[in-house]
């Protein structure tokens, strides 16, 4: 059944001059939409006409609807010649398919052009209505919700979460099609936006489908990417995790510390589970048979798990012992607890597994959430990847260059038994990263994510996640009205560290691990380092705060081609594995931290190296325990002077000691720790050699590299260098000095900053409303041609070093302000180019209240070393708010009074914007009023400033209204609306009381006059402020006015500066809100800053 | 190994007021890190010269990229590329339409045409101002001028309303458009002595007094009318004095100046006038501020007494104007 489009063009602004002659344009609007096309009049010689066009009606097909894009393009008429293109806007109505979403777009567009970028903006109204359709065999999927952000969306509470949905569609590159060689640049450019824009909307149109097959509403921690495959094609693919959602009644919106709902709401029977279908999910299936309460000490019956090497889990094994594949799938997990192997497996489950595993033999038991309600999340085991080296070849696709017809094809599911699909790929790869989930004792997979990295025809595809025990009430329907607060667990775990204890069974584990008993409630067994790639759950018990943890590694590789070159990167991959982490527990002891979240592994493969990044948050978890030092061994004693050994040993220790202090890790010391707290007094060690210098290795880490085509055994990797401690650093060669110098180069950050890659900063809560999102480019050029791995390492860290510091000198007049979701990506575009993109968000907090905590600390552990006060831990980050002020008073004298007049500057501009809409409610007051004496149309969103410029060529104002309109000017008479953007889920101080729809954009940009614009730099920088301009007006014709969990998945720049030519590519994407300022604010917060933001009450609530 | 490509753009556009001011008084790129270093950023952040190398040219971009928007700053309220919150939106402007005094003071009165641009390197050289500020100045005066030369309605209103300006600065722009307009002679040697304030000054008296509120027709709406009776004064006023023989030229020169102003072109020498024919005089004789305040408030008046003269109000008119420019202009 179809739906009717509708839409007004009403006015166009600040348009090029299209004729020389007489510095005036003709312009008129194409609306397009599938294969109807409208046209307005042509609105002669004027750089603001105005059309007010009828409605153009299109009458269509929902399915079209979600897929295509409005598409709207201005020209400039031409009596004699071709109309010339002034430029385009597409439009994607998706928003406008759900029920409770926006219902209007309407707003000022810029004219987007991909060679001139913005020029000019144009005012559209669309509108949709959409008649309901019962019909079962349906194609379309309106009406599922999609975001991007990977915890339970704020205003929303799960009742269900249905697991994992992935979904690929491929088809040819236009820019690789004959006819590019003969069409314009333009043209071709448009042609792949255009088929980008259809291909994502397809893409979410299919998965919704898989939704609504699984009896979900909802689409969270959606993550679309594409993969510019040249030659071979264009593949776009996106996994999120089905969820039915509720929405929650703004009343019992909750506080907005904690973006996440208490989960404990009943389940409502708005979804009937499909079950007869038998695709239902994973969990709602098989939890019924683990009824009895989950013993963290045992290997739960994970049922999800067939036996690894049971003939019912084909997939992986076929595809990689084909002849045509290119059997090189180094997969590696790697966990820092370690796998139980076969031995994961017990035989009393093998029985029914078996039954179950034609049924999962779809499913995976993943998720792309990253943070989760109180209570989900049982066990965490340790992180899983698998990486798999392919050469590209030509994607079969029975219809290549129509989509139209391909999908139609791809739906009778033609390609789908062609074992050469994409989909091929990534099905191994997912069951890699599951068996690797079940050797670590998990039923489930949490924080999944996936990635390629492409270079000629190599592809290096990637996926990691957490292995974890979920609680399986979530997964069930009805399940939920018991909620957390009942007879959840028979074992006490507390909540702050039962996310710790081991999952996996302690008795079968295959290599001797130090478990310790939790260090808050003495029951269960801890790892000594944690690894994950969620987020830190906001329950955790935690001591003094987090900063961000990288690893950067560079390794020179041969040029070569096909086979061979991807023989030579699959034979680096592990050891590139491996030297990260060692690099990433090394910098994690470094700092005195024994917990890394967030964790985010990228090897990105260049024509003759490869890049391997870490990024992660490394935390003091209190439940783990104290990590140890880091010692210096000789090879040999007479190898280097014990002198030497020593100064850097001290120089280690007494970075530790600096960082321990930096980063306010004061753990209490709850029990007497044995021989813990080792912190370098092994010194005479060194001398001892390499024997087995410490008397209880502290730690195991492992990586798991599995070699699929070879055998179907799991050649393991133990990444603890045997039975050497790792913690033990070697000095048998310059290159080891150069490491240890390397590790040291990491400068903290100044003073007032913190930084991180997680959604939560740990230790810090109490956001002020700054907040700044900003994206960072760099590229470098290696000139030096023989470089070594030794100086090309040198050279990334500095870079990303560099960009580091560079952020934080940029903002530093925010300070005390943290870096959140610091993500950076790196790509080696060309040979001897080296880009590092980086997307972050700067927000500001109040420093008092963390300098009472820090205050605290030192006053309670006094005491609490002579008592053992188990309690203190959990009342220092449940209630941060009852903190008492006495102790701050103790070191008001002097640290308050040199930080207060920063702060107040620095908060006084991040407020700045909240005020400004204020000023915006005002104007548009006012605007009415000026406008109720002109002609002028009335329209909402028509702003002040352009009426004001109708008014401007008017002869004598009165002077009573040129005086209203110049004093609305002075108060900053901006009628943009103020769009905040961040890559969190939530924006400090507000409240998100609507999801207005996903905002998933591809842009690309060209120009033939680089030198012109002023080069490289001056190219990019002016499209990524486009872009950013264009998704801040896709929010504000929304009725949005802020943009959360932001992403730039891609940015792909090519450049010729010989011809001097540069294209660009960007993709972004992200979850359209309205959030109001929070008004129910806890008291304890209304300390100095209130009246600050007490002036932003009312914004937003448009 | 080089930096082949290196951007920041921030949501909300970031901008540092003193790297501004170094982009605005024409500063390269390493000069402006000079400038900063010696300045002591460095210290802030632990920064290095290459963050700040950085940094500079990211803002430098910036600027250059809003510089378009700022030829219109009504446009950079409604533009969509930068987000940049209204307080900054207007230090901008401002900033951006501010002029050196010493700069201005070499052009005022100048047609504002290619010819004066080309010589703008030696003002540059004379005044001290690098040449890129010196051209954006001028542009600014030439883009102000153009735009409030069509306009009818209150000149100063206009600039304010288009250009978003500052009631301070809209007057002063004022003031260089009607100097412009009207081409006075300012260079002279025997007007060095007086400063853009000075002339500002008068020009605001001038517009407010002698103009009927629109710049497009500013030399007749100079009241030709009320001015040519002025010569019929002149044989009056002998009647009159009774003072000693200075005070008789200083009469005939106000006289006289008066009776110039209906034609254009001597309508420039206005302020040579003023002073060779008054201030230079009364300097000479040594007057004090306070007895030319006494002479001409007296020498207004006295007209009053006079039965036969009807011009009152013209009078009063020209006096006013040529009193409060006198007392501006009698400094040394």
């Amino acid at each position: 059944m179809p739906g009717k489009l509708k839409a007004k063009i009403v006015a166009g602004r600040h348009l090029p001059v299209m004729d020389r002659a007489s510095d005036l344009t003709d312009a008129f609007v194409e609306v397009k939409f599938g294969n109807t096309t409208f046209k307005t009049d042509v609105c002669p010689k004027s750089l603001n006409p105005q059309w007010n066009s009828e409605w153009f009606k299109f009458e269509v097909d929902d399915e079209d609807l979600q897929d295509e894009p409005l598409q709207i393009t201005v020209l400039d008429h031409d009596t004699y010649s071709a109309n010339d293109a002034i430029g385009k806007v597409y439009i994607d109505i998706d928003p406008l398919l759900y029920s409770e979403a926006a219902s209007v777009i309407s707003g000022w567009f810029p004219i987007y052009d991909t060679i001139h970028g913005i020029r000019g903006e144009i005012n559209v109204i669309v509108k949709v209505e959409l008649f309901n359709d019962l019909n079962r065999f349906r194609q379309s999927s309106c009406g599922v919700k999609f975001f991007c952000t990977t915890c339970i969306p704020q205003c929303y509470r799960a009742t269900l979460v249905h697991g994992f949905v992935e979904e690929l569609v491929v088809n040819e590159d236009p820019e690789y099609q004959w006819i590019d060689r003969i069409r314009t640049p333009r043209a071709s450019n448009e042609a792949r936006q255009r088929l980008i824009s259809l291909m994502s909307g397809e893409l979410q149109r299919k998965i919704g489908l898989k939704v609504l097959e699984m009896g979900g509403n909802a689409v969270v921690g959606y993550l679309q990417c594409f993969d510019l495959e040249g030659e071979s094609g264009l593949v776009v693919r996106a996994i999120g995790t089905a969820c039915t959602l509720d929405k929650l009644s703004s009343g019992s919106a909750p506080n907005t510390n904690t973006h996440m709902h208490p989960n404990t709401a009943p389940a409502s029977n708005a979804c009937n589970s499909p079950s007869k279908d038998g695709k239902e999910p994973v969990f709602v299936e098989d939890l019924p048979s683990s009824s009895g309460p989950p013993t963290p000490f045992r290997a739960l019956p994970t049922s999800s798990s067939p036996p690894p090497f049971s003939p019912s889990k084909p997939c992986s094994r076929q595809s990689s012992s084909s002849d045509t594949d290119l059997s090189l799938t180094p997969k590696t997990g790697m966990g820092s607890g370690g796998s139980a192997g076969k031995e994961a497996g017990p035989l009393r489950t093998l029985l029914r597994q078996q039954t179950q595993t034609a049924l999962e033999q779809r499913e995976f038991p993943f998720f792309t959430l990253t943070s989760f309600p109180p209570g989900f999340l049982l066990h965490v085991g340790g992180v899983v990847s698998a990486r798999s080296v392919k050469l590209l070849d030509r994607i079969h696709n029975p219809a290549l260059g129509n989509t139209r017809s391909y999908k139609l094809l791809d739906w009778n599911s033609v390609t789908a038994d062609e074992p050469e699909t994409r989909d091929a790929w990534w099905e191994e790869i997912r069951q890699e990263i599951k068996s690797h989930a079940r050797a670590l004792g998990c039923h489930a997979v949490v924080g999944y994510s996936e990635s390629t990295s492409i270079c000629e025809e190599v592809c290096i595809l990637s996926a990691s996640g957490t292995a974890a025990i979920l609680n399986p009430r979530y997964m069930r329907e009805g399940c939920l009205d018991i909620g957390c607060t009942d007879h959840r667990f028979e074992e006490p775990s507390p909540p702050n560290c039962g996310f710790c204890h081991i999952p996996y069974d302690e008795l079968n584990m295959p290599f001797p691990a130090q478990l310790t008993y939790c260090y808050h409630c003495r029951r269960q067994k801890v790892p000594d380092v944690l690894f994950t790639t969620i987020d830190l759950p906001s329950e955790a018990a935690v001591a003094g705060k987090g900063c961000l943890i990288q690893a950067r590694l560079c390794r020179l590789k041969k040029k070569a081609q096909g086979e061979a070159n991807a023989t030579a990167i699959s034979n680096l991959l592990p050891f590139m594995e491996y030297e990260l982490h060692t690099q990433l527990m090394n910098k994690l002891k470094l700092r005195s931290m024994n917990a890394l979240f967030g964790l985010h592994i990228q090897i990105s493969v260049g024509e003759n190296m490869l890049l391997g990044l870490a990024s992660a948050t490394g935390v003091y978890l209190t439940a783990l325990p104290a990590p140890g030092g880091i010692q210096i061994a000789g090879k040999t004693p007479g190898d280097l002077s014990s002198e030497h050994i020593s100064s850097i040993q001290k120089r280690i220790n007494d970075t530790i000691a600096v960082n321990k202090e930096l980063y306010q890790i004061n753990p209490p010391k709850l029990f007497a720790l044995d021989p813990e707290v080792f912190c370098g007094i092994n010194m005479e060690l060194a001398e001892e050699g390499v024997g087995s210098p410490i008397p209880e290795p502290r730690h195991r880490s492992r990586l798991f590299r599995s070699h699929s085509e070879s055998s179907d055994e799991l050649s393991e990797l133990d990444l603890s260098h045997g039975k050497k401690d790792a913690f033990v650093l070697e000095i048998d060669d310059t290159d080891a000095v150069e490491d240890i110098h390397s590790l040291l180069i990491d400068a903290p950050p100044p003073t007032g900053f913190y930084s991180c890659n997680t959604e939560n900063m740990p230790g810090i809560s109490n956001w002020t409303s700054g907040v700044q999102m900003f994206t960072s480019v760099r590229v470098l050029r290696l000139s030096n041609a023989n470089l070594t791995n030794q100086g090309l390492n040198k050279i990334f860290t500095d870079l990303c070093e560099n960009l580091l510091k560079s952020f934080y000198f940029k903002l530093r007049s925010m300070i005390p302000c943290c870096l959140c979701h610091l993500n950076f990506t790196v790509a080696v575009p060309e040979e001897e180019l080296i880009q590092v993109t980086v997307t972050a968000v700067a927000m500001t907090y109040d420093k008092e209240q963390t300098q009472e905590k820090t205050a605290e600390k030192p006053v309670n552990k006094g005491s609490l070393e002579a008592e053992e006060q188990l309690q203190f831990p959990l009342e220092l980050c449940a209630d941060s708010s009852s903190s008492n002020i006495q102790t701050a008073s103790k070191i008001s004298g002097v640290g308050e009074s040199t930080n207060m007049s920063p702060r107040a500057a620095s908060v006084d501009y991040g407020s700045f914007a909240d005020r400004c809409s204020t000023w915006l409610e005002l104007l548009r007051l006012k605007a009415h009023t000026i406008r109720r004496g002109s002609v002028k149309t009335s329209r909402r969103t028509q702003s002040l400033a352009h009426s004001v410029s109708s008014l401007e060529r008017c002869s004598p104002l009165q002077e009573g209204r040129s005086r209203s309109l110049r004093s609305s000017r002075s108060f900053g008479g901006s009628s943009v609306t103020v769009v905040k953007m961040t890559p969190l889920s939530f924006l400090p101080g507000t409240r998100i009381i609507k999801y207005l729809g996903i905002i998933n954009m591809f842009f690309i940009r060209e120009t033939t006059s680089l030198r012109e614009e002023g080069g490289v730099s001056g190219f990019l920088h002016s499209f990524i402020a486009e872009v950013f301009a264009m998704v801040r007006a896709h929010v504000a014709a929304l009725g949005g006015n802020a943009v959360v969990s932001y992403s730039m998945k891609e940015c792909v720049f090519m450049e010729n500066p010989n011809k001097n030519q540069a294209q660009c590519l960007i993709n972004v994407s992200g979850d359209a809100v309205i959030c109001i300022s929070e008004t129910d604010q806890e008291s304890s917060a209304s300390t100095a800053n209130t009246g600050q933001t007490g002036g932003s009450e009312t914004d937003g609530a448009t | 190994m080089s930096v082949e490509l290196d951007v920041f753009v921030g949501n909300t556009t970031i901008m540092d007021e003193e790297v501004y001011q170094l982009w605005l008084d024409g500063y390269t790129v390493n000069d402006a890190v000079k400038v900063r270093m010696e300045g002591g950023v460095m210290d802030e952040c632990e920064a290095s010269k290459d963050v700040l190398l950085s940094d500079t040219m990211d803002q430098y971009r910036t600027f250059q990229m809003c510089e378009r928007l700022l030829h219109s700053p009504a446009k950079l309220a409604n533009q969509l590329l930068f987000q940049i919150p209204p307080h900054r939106q207007i230090m901008l402007i401002e900033r951006y339409y501010a002029f050196d005094d010493t700069f201005v003071r070499e052009v005022l009165g100048k047609k504002l045409s290619k010819g004066t641009k080309k010589d703008l390197d030696d003002i540059s050289a004379k005044t001290s101002v690098t040449l890129k500020s010196c051209r954006r100045q001028f542009d600014n005066f030439k883009r102000v001028f153009k735009v409030v030369e069509e306009l009818k309605g209150p000149l100063v209103e206009n600039i304010r309303q288009h250009f978003l300006l500052s009631d301070k600065l809209a007057r002063d722009y004022a003031a260089i458009v009607f100097f412009a307009n009207n081409r006075f002679e300012t260079g002279k040697r025997k007007l060095q002595y007086l400063s853009f304030q000075d002339f500002a000054f008068c020009a605001g008296q001038l517009i407010s007094n002698w103009t009927v509120g629109a710049v497009d027709n500013m030399v007749e709406d100079m009241d030709e009318h009320a001015f040519q009776t002025l010569p019929s004064l002149r044989g009056k006023t002998k009647v009159f004095i009774e003072m000693e023989g200075s005070f008789k030229n200083l009469s005939r020169g106000l006289i006289n100046i008066a009776a110039k102003l209906t034609n254009t072109k001597d309508v420039r020498d206005f302020f040579i006038d003023l002073v060779e024919k008054f201030i230079e005089p009364c300097r000479s004789d040594r007057w004090s501020a306070a007895d030319m305040k006494l002479y001409l408030t007296h020498y207004t008046n006295s007209a009053h007494i006079l039965d036969t003269f009807k011009h009152q109000v013209v009078w009063d008119r020209y006096m006013g104007v040529v009193k409060s420019c006198i007392f501006k202009m009698y400094h040394d």
